[in-house]
């Protein structure tokens, strides 16, 4: 008993001692204790819960957008254009009297956020019936994922090329183009530009032979993907093509442009790059004294927030895109006359008909066809993902309807089919004024036969590895509207 | 009054020696493992458990590995994330190449990173302070090039290597849940062996490099052999998180996600969790994975009043805020709160 | 040859332009023992700031929008060591260095929300010629800025040696308690300090602004300055200098003649090579203070 109290008594002088060192520290810190005890617990339930349902029936689309971040300049076009078409449909009697509704969710260009967003959207009643990943990581993470699913992931002009198999992909889109088409057509422009009539292929090698290419390319795996191609091509045209690759984050290219302009002395230069490192290369050149109409740039390398900052250097430079620029088309008008006009637009007004924009326009617009193509066949009602999925393998934007829309030369035909999730594949080019990008109207049809058998390659390499069946698609029939 | 220490007497070494001598703890504790091995996979939605316990479970045991590296040994280390990387596609290869069963190739995943810990611990041997934390950025980029350029480590033209399917003596593991489990035995395991770790005969010597490093030398402490422990030990961690992270979330291995702002990330954990201690690693790690989710949600509710440049915008600046606002109201991070709330249930309901 | 002494003379320019950046971070821990993680976002912000000033909100002539770009440091200057310095005056170095990381991502945030995430060009009119010096080439932009980062360094040196300001802010960063009990106004000293940083952000800002566009991606530079500050020793100006132009030149010259053998792209980590070589032999960098410990 006495010990006992002995005991109790030396705890609390331990105690004791110890408190009045800490004194009165103690009752703020445990209060900002408690405080940050119940955030934690607060963020937990919030976190935790899934968001409630709307009423009326919505089509729902999630945006799985990237307003900051090193990308943010392309992610916040892509976004914004997407959205305002979107309000303009919403304005104009939506689908066929749905609304659209959507929410966006920022993933920064993270392939855990983008991985999360998706997990989260999808749990959405109504389903989404389509995600749009953004970025080519997050694509790669959602493909498995959207198979799993069932909801169809449509990624145009990025992402995993080889998903254009249909047979094997059947829950991923990636039309107009993708990355391999596009290159082969890049080597057409360069031959064009050498003098090759652009008609026979056969003749290609003639224009192509001993001409320099480099290949300039950010060390990531986007920038590496084209490599093996151009490789390829060179063997079978006679080209000779150098790779110098730039390591992230790309600010500074001095080596790279030393080696190129002043050793190595190519006549062409290939831009690969994404972010301030397709910039970099700009100002570099006209450093060097490398001409700029000598460049040419992927189309993620091809908008004003690229060449803007280069000033005066980029005055020249080329570069491809799938889809028109400007705002000179009736479809851009009415977004600035309705939705600007009713200041309901989600991006600053001087966005509006920037490369990004417009391609964010044609992701809503695709998108917008192929629910109405879906709401043809299964009745005009708030579509679910298998019938999304359907449409989308059937969707056919021809010429007529595009003028229809008020979208000529902004967007180009597009026909898919259970094999081919590409449909339509040609690449246009175009060139900045020194103000805007003017489109040189060269429309190049990329070497289609060559792509599609290295895309048919690797589609079933990938499918053995994961053991995906390859679909019969004998009983596709297109859709008469 | 419940909360003591007094009356709770002891008969054994083992139980003098216990993590957790008072009753109370023991049973808080019991009480979270029954939470995290029954409660939450029963009621918790698949997307509570696959997006914000398996991410939060992963970069815990990443942050234990570093929090042994920096907080117990005092070898500051910006690098942590390309370990991770490591430690990824080891796994992968062991598994997805050479057929190794699952287990042990995560294990691999950890050795080989911890392998390669050891040689960009070398420079610990001779440089100290920010010169080193700086240093160990060199292993963050040269790791990522390596693995770029590696075909033959990193897996082809695509630069991502899917996980196979996960299969466990024969059993398949495609569930969240399930991969909730595996994740989180790991961490059990792994987290027991840290906690003993630390306590034992290394945790000592480390806290003695950290405090005066040239006195540890002194008393007998073998410097170069205890940093290269600590080197190892924390890039093991490391690699088995970025393993699990990869086959239980992620479902692909891809070196974009392993880059030096998530090293840095890591430190953050840390710092606002608290150095040098084992809880301070899961607050830490619950803070930064909870955090920009809550932000994200939250923000979704202003969706249409605020611009959406300033609510991405948002995200950045509540969390540099966040972290300020920590550091000043306690700068030894939130296990010292925690301690802080413990001390005085200590002494409750007694003023004093 | 003529080549090799080309990518050598162009690697030392680029190097004055990573040394501007080490300075920045240099100053900061040569006067408050703080390692500063904020300064590419602060250089970030300056630009930001500066072509808010400029072309965005306002269309200020030249003079004037440098000289408010400053008075918008000076602010931050003084929120940083006001606000988020003075409860962590005598902690640890690494929970200052914490702060600044906080203080990094607000400075990213705010900076983002005020202005925008678009990349902005920025023009001042720096000549950005290039012409031939015996066949070697050079830009007239990188000389220009050479000649700013020399007159910044001998400005600093004499600040710091020769007056009485710079002598305190050195007493200050030796023990901050020491010389608060001297007498030294220390949050004052380090407001001062912080100003300074500022400016030198600015005109790093400016100087990669003007190269890169006015960005988010502007903050990574500060990866780059990284190995140039432990090279040249963290708190010491002069090496800032003599180890950017090691940095710029070594990694010119690895990328143009090793990296074609390993698969290029070796830039990014080069630098840290050379570090760990120079460490190795020094552990405080090639000027760094010394920390002489004794038993």
């Amino acid at each position: 008993m006495a010990f006992s109290l002995l005991t109790l008594d030396t705890c609390i002088y331990q105690s004791t001692i110890n408190h009045k060192k800490e004194g009165m520290k103690m009752g703020r810190k445990s209060l900002a204790g408690v405080l940050s005890l119940v955030l934690m617990v607060i963020l937990l339930v919030i976190t935790g819960q899934v968001l409630a349902a709307e009423e009326s029936p919505k089509q729902y689309i999630p945006m799985l957008s990237y307003w900051s971040g090193p990308f943010a300049a392309g992610g916040s076009g892509l976004a914004g254009g997407q959205e305002d078409f979107m309000q303009l449909m919403n304005m104009e009697g939506g689908i066929n009297g749905i609304m659209y509704e959507w929410e966006e969710c920022e993933t920064g260009y993270n392939v855990a956020r983008g991985i999360e967003c998706y997990e989260r959207v999808k749990t959405h009643d109504p389903k989404p019936c389509v995600v749009h990943p953004y970025a080519t990581g997050i694509c790669y993470a959602l493909l498995p994922k959207g198979i799993d699913d069932e909801i169809p992931i449509v990624f145009e002009g990025y992402g995993r090329a080889d998903a254009a198999d249909g047979r094997y992909f059947k829950w991923a889109f990636n039309f107009p183009t993708h990355y391999w088409s596009q290159n082969t057509a890049k080597i057409k422009f360069i031959a064009m530009k050498q003098g090759w009539d652009g008609k026979n292929t056969a003749e290609i090698g003639k224009f192509l032979k001993g001409v320099k290419i480099a290949n300039l390319y950010i060390d990531l795996p986007y920038g590496q993907e084209t490599k093996p191609i151009l490789d390829d091509l060179s063997k079978t045209y006679g080209f000779i093509v150098r790779h110098f690759p730039v390591s992230w984050p790309g600010i500074d290219q001095k080596a790279q442009w030393m080696d190129i302009a002043r050793r190595y002395k190519p006549d062409w230069v290939i831009n690969r790059n994404w972010g301030v490192s397709c910039t970099v290369p700009l100002k570099e050149a006209a450093r060097m004294g490398f001409p700029a109409d000598k460049i040419l740039g992927v189309w993620w390398c091809g908008s004003e927030e690229d060449v803007l900052p280069a000033g005066p250097a980029a005055k020249g430079y080329y570069a491809t895109n799938f889809h028109g620029v400007g705002k000179d088309f009736p479809l851009i008008q009415r977004i600035v006359d309705k939705v600007y006009g009713a200041m309901k637009g989600n991006i600053s007004f001087t966005r509006v008909g920037t490369v990004f924009y417009n391609r964010g326009v044609m992701y809503g617009i695709h998108m917008h066809e192929a629910l109405l193509t879906a709401q043809k066949k299964f009745g005009v009602k708030v579509i679910t993902p298998e019938e999304m999925r359907w449409a989308l393998e059937h969707l056919d934007i021809t010429k007529e309807r595009i003028k229809e829309i008020g979208a000529e030369g902004l967007i180009q035909p597009v026909r898919t089919t259970c094999e081919d999730h590409e449909g339509g594949g040609n690449v246009f080019v175009q060139q900045w004024d020194g103000e805007k990008w003017v489109a040189t109207g060269y429309v190049i049809e990329p070497m289609k036969e060559y792509v599609r058998n290295m895309v048919e390659e690797s589609a079933a390499k990938y499918a053995g590895e994961k053991g995906l069946e390859k679909r019969d698609c004998s009983d596709w029939k297109p859709f008469k509207q | 009054m419940f909360y003591r220490e007094c009356g709770v007497y002891k008969d054994t070494y083992a139980g003098d020696m216990a993590i957790f001598p008072i009753p109370l703890d023991r049973y808080g504790f019991t009480v979270m493992l029954i939470l995290a091995f029954v409660a939450i996979p029963l009621w918790a939605s698949d997307y509570f458990i696959s997006n914000i316990m398996i991410p939060f479970y992963c970069f815990s045991l990443s942050v234990i590995g570093l929090n042994i590296l920096a907080g117990y040994a005092g070898q500051i280390s910006i690098g942590h994330a390309a370990f991770m990387a490591v430690g990824a596609y080891s796994a992968l290869i062991l598994y997805g190449r050479f057929g190794i069963p699952l287990l042990p190739s995560i294990l691999g995943g950890g050795i080989v990173s911890g392998f390669v810990g050891i040689v960009f611990g070398l420079p610990s041997l001779r440089i100290k302070g920010f010169y080193l934390a700086i240093a160990t950025l060199a292993s963050q980029f040269i790791i990522q090039w390596v693995i770029v350029h590696w075909q033959w480590f990193s897996g082809g033209v695509f630069g991502t290597v899917e996980t196979p399917d996960m299969h466990i003596f024969g059993w398949l593991l495609d569930t969240p849940v399930e991969k909730y489990y595996l994740a989180l035995g790991w961490l059990i395991l792994l987290t027991v062996c840290a906690k003993n770790l630390v306590r034992g005969q290394l945790g000592r010597n480390w806290q003695a490099i950290r405090d005066v490093d040239y006195a540890a030398e002194i008393i007998g402490i073998n410097l170069y052999r205890d940093k290269l422990i600590a080197f190892a030990v924390a890039t093991f961690y490391a690699g088995i998180a970025g393993a699990l992270i990869t086959f239980c979330y992620y479902g692909a291995a891809n070196i974009e996600e392993f880059h030096v702002m998530v090293s840095f990330a890591l430190i953050g954990m840390i710092i606002i969790g608290g150095m040098g201690t084992i809880l301070g690693s899961f607050l830490g790690a619950g803070f930064f994975v909870l955090l920009p989710l809550f932000i994200n949600r939250f923000m979704g509710i202003f969706m249409e009043v605020v611009p959406s440049e300033i609510r991405s915008n948002i995200e950045s600046i509540i969390f540099g805020g966040l972290i300020v606002f920590f550091l000043i109201v306690e700068p030894y991070g939130m296990a010292r709160l925690w301690h802080t709330i413990k001390d005085k249930l200590r002494l409750w309901p007694f003023p004093y | 040859m003529i080549f090799f002494f080309e990518v050598f003379i162009t690697g030392l320019m680029v190097g004055i332009m990573y040394s501007l950046v080490a300075l920045g971070f240099a100053l900061i821990f040569k006067a408050s023992d703080v390692f500063n993680m904020a300064q590419g976002a602060m250089s970030l912000f300056a630009g930001l700031a500066l072509v808010g000033f400029l072309y965005q909100y306002m269309h200020l002539p030249l003079w004037l929008s440098l000289l408010c770009t400053m008075g918008v440091m000076t602010i931050w200057a003084y929120v940083i060591v006001y606000v988020i310095l003075r409860p962590l005056v005598a902690r640890p170095p690494l929970m200052l260095f914490m702060a600044t990381f906080g203080v990094m991502y607000l400075m990213e945030g705010i900076g983002q929300s005020i202005y925008g995430t678009q990349a902005k060009g920025l023009n001042l009119g720096i000549p950005d010629q290039s012409f031939e010096v015996a066949g070697i080439l050079m830009s007239s932009f990188d000389l220009t800025f050479a000649g700013v980062a020399a007159v910044l360094v001998i400005g600093l040196v004499i600040f710091f040696q020769k007056t009485r300001t710079g002598r305190a802010l050195r007493a200050v960063s030796d023990d901050h308690e020491a010389a608060l009990s001297v007498g030294i106004p220390l949050l004052k000293a380090w407001v001062v300090t912080w100003v300074i940083a500022g400016i030198v952000a600015v005109v790093a800002g400016v100087a990669w602004g003007t190269r890169l566009g006015v960005q988010f991606s502007l903050g990574y530079i500060a990866f780059k300055a990284l190995p140039v500050l432990i090279i040249g020793g963290i708190d010491s100006i002069p090496g800032a200098i003599i180890a950017g132009l090691m940095v710029g030149a070594g990694e010119n010259l690895a990328e143009v003649f090793i990296g074609p053998y390993v698969g290029g792209g070796i830039q990014t980590f080069f630098p840290y090579l050379i570090a760990l070589l120079v460490l190795y032999f020094k552990p405080y960098g090639l000027f760094g203070k010394e920390i002489i410990e004794r038993v």
